[in-house]
């Protein structure tokens, strides 16, 4: 079978997985009755109306002919992985090496996600949004986040 | 006059120093961000929402008010002198303002879409104040099966508007929907697919989606792209003032593009975007003559449609407001913003946060009104803004987006799941798949279940409570035609030529 359309197929096929899956999961819970709905009835029902959307979705994919095969393209791998990498990063720093080190650790990090990478740039934008941030988020609207590494102990 | 007193109420709330100051910062903000191409008031707002805990509930929403139709304001500059679009709803402005730019009439293009988006403006905030009380008094006749049938209508008008596949962006609010399910459930206390992680029986936070789906989807997306060559038109923004033949020519398409975008902004689904793509198309047909034609540089192509999204923008805060449904998804965010200062969304808020309600109706006229004082003169600043390159501002989005969704909950967990979140918003965008839709569905989610399921239990398991309660019936069957009228084949065609127009 041929693939008519790129993005659809793979769109058909990501609801109709994820719909099966909620359907299968929500098994898991009560269902109770019309009467009385039980923590299953309500993401039973949209896991199956999904999973048939996906489907609908799939099928005219397979079946609909559609301009040049209305490819996915070129995936943007550097900046997806660099960007999801950096914010997991700042997840995991901050707690332990606060505000202070977290912001230029991210900031170079993220930089790399760009076609130009100068170190010159990179250290302005550091220093500019560290500041800033501080004096935004901890001096400004006083948010409960730590300035400064914490010492295990110390 | 009871509307009169209402009012006074408001402006007495509105005019108090630290109200004003959050006004001001919020339309400050807004028109930066509606300035830079690639951070949209869906995002910023979604950063912000951490930072008004430490706010009392009115100036917070005052402020947050003030980003998004201060966006209104700075889209249309970025879309004047350079083309890019600083913000969705200013796409059709960049068609013919980008052209009065390149003609030296960079100035009349903006004070059009200045003034034309002021007067709309104080349009739209008198007909939030008019309608306000009538909607809530029908608001107050609503049950469960009759909510639940209005949130139907809503996510259908949130789909007619998606551009692209219909079915496809059905999906998307159904998947947010089911994502929204990842939750306690609240009648059993049953923990719902939560993986045995304790961090998800609370839920996904809107904030973590938002951010993750919208704000670093964006980015991605946007450094996915190759650098664009841009040309600004900093030294051409001489002689502000329009002629008075722009004038002529103008005011007619302001009242129009008012009129026009105070209905859209209503509809569920609706709000700035559809408001301006409707008001170019009506302009066109209009204007017979126009002395210059549309698309090369014609007047009314600007003072239309930009008075038209800031007219939506406004009015879009009627449902809001009235009903506690969210027409599109910085409504919904808004909706969030009340939900964490305590204020249960709907129409009883009218009558227990008098002085929030009329405040920040009065103080959307306030911040327009600051809004014409920052865009007009001091374009230049704005204008200096656009000379700073991608490379310096993304790192930035980047970090404040991630210091926005850690300090909700002072969660790592979160900052992983936004991190997740950004990977499915790069994969909706490759894969063409609206995500506002499923913003949405994923807000409404768990107020749908609440009412289904209140619905079935009071009709005793019966379905046909939907469509034997004569208002719930109404509600379905406006939904229904929506979508009829959306498949037809002559609309449909229609439909796809305005979003081609877009690209």
């Amino acid at each position: 079978m041929k693939i008519k359309s790129q993005r659809d197929f793979w769109s058909g096929l990501l609801f109709l997985v994820v719909g099966v899956m909620f359907a299968w999961g929500s098994t898991d819970y009560s269902f109770g009755n019309s009467a009385r709905p039980g923590p299953g009835y309500f993401p039973f029902g949209l896991g199956v109306l999904l999973a048939l959307l996906g489907g609908a979705v799939l099928f005219k994919a397979l079946t609909l002919e559609s301009e040049g095969g209305d490819p996915i393209g070129r995936i943007a791998w550097r900046p997806l992985l660099v960007i999801v990498a950096a914010v997991a990063v700042f997840g995991a720093a901050l707690p332990r090496l606060g505000l202070a080190c977290t912001l230029p650790l991210v900031v170079a990090l993220s930089a790399l996600a760009g076609d130009e990478f100068h170190w010159r740039d990179v250290l302005i934008s550091s220093v500019v949004l560290t500041v800033g941030s501080w004096a935004l988020f901890i001096w400004g609207l006083k948010l409960t986040v730590p300035l400064w590494p914490v010492y295990f102990g110390g | 006059m009871d509307l009169l007193n209402n009012l006074g109420v408001g402006f007495h709330t509105a005019l108090t120093f630290q109200n004003l100051l959050y006004a001001f910062f919020g339309a400050v903000l807004g028109t930066l961000i509606g300035v830079l191409p690639g951070l949209g008031p869906v995002a910023t707002i979604a950063m912000l929402l951490p930072s008004i805990y430490t706010l009392d509930a009115t100036p917070a929403l005052i402020m947050l008010a003030g980003i998004y139709y201060g966006a209104q304001y700075g889209g249309s500059t970025t879309a004047i002198l350079i083309n890019v679009p600083g913000e969705s709803s200013s796409v059709v402005t960049a068609i013919d303002g980008y052209q009065m730019a390149r003609q030296g009439r960079a100035g009349p293009a903006l004070a059009a879409a200045g003034l034309g988006s002021f007067f709309a403006g104080c349009v739209g905030t008198v007909i939030i104040a008019a309608f306000a009380e009538p909607m809530t008094v029908l608001a107050r006749q609503f049950g469960a099966a009759e909510y639940f049938s209005l949130m139907v209508l809503g996510l259908v008008g949130a789909v007619v508007l998606a551009s692209g596949s219909l079915i496809k962006a059905i999906a998307m609010i159904v998947l947010g929907i089911l994502l929204g399910q990842i939750n306690t459930d609240v009648d059993s206390g049953v923990a719902r697919f939560s993986f045995d992680m304790p961090e998800l029986t609370d839920g996904i936070g809107f904030v973590v989606v938002a951010m993750g789906v919208f704000g670093f989807g964006e980015i991605i997306a946007n450094l996915g792209q190759p650098a664009e060559h841009r040309e600004v038109f900093t030294k051409d923004v001489k002689g502000l003032w329009p002629t008075r033949e722009d004038f002529k020519e103008a005011w007619p398409s302001v009242v129009r593009g008012t009129a026009l975008g105070a209905i859209l902004g209503v509809l569920p689904g609706g709000g700035a975007l559809l408001a301006s793509f409707a008001s170019y198309t009506l302009e066109k047909k209009a204007v017979r003559n126009p002395r210059i034609p549309f698309g090369k540089g014609a007047i009314q192509g600007v003072a239309g449609p930009e008075s038209a999204n800031n007219a939506g923008a406004q009015t879009s805060f009627i449902p809001m407001l009235t009903l506690g449904i969210p027409p599109n998804a910085v409504m919904a965010l808004m909706i969030g913003a009340m939900t964490i200062k305590g204020i249960q969304p709907g129409p009883q808020v009218m009558t227990s946060n008098p002085e929030l309600f009329w405040g920040l109706i009065a103080s959307m006229w306030i911040g327009n009104l600051m809004l014409i004082v920052l865009n007009l003169p001091l374009i230049g600043i704005w204008i200096k803004l656009l000379t700073v390159p991608y490379r310096f501002l993304f790192p930035a989005i980047v970090i404040f987006c991630c210091i926005g969704t850690y300090s909700v909950n002072n969660s790592p967990f979160d900052v992983y799941l936004t991190a997740a979140c950004a990977l499915l918003g790069y994969v909706f965008y490759k894969l063409n798949c609206e995500p506002a839709p499923l913003l949405l569905g994923f807000i409404l989610g768990p107020l749908m279940e609440e009412h289904l399921r209140r619905a079935l239990r009071l009709a005793r398991g019966d379905w046909s409570t939907f469509v034997t309660r004569p208002l719930s019936a109404g509600l379905l069957i406006a939904a229904a035609l929506m979508i009829v009228l959306v498949m037809l084949p002559s609309i449909k065609n229609k439909r796809e030529e305005a979003f081609q127009e877009e690209g």
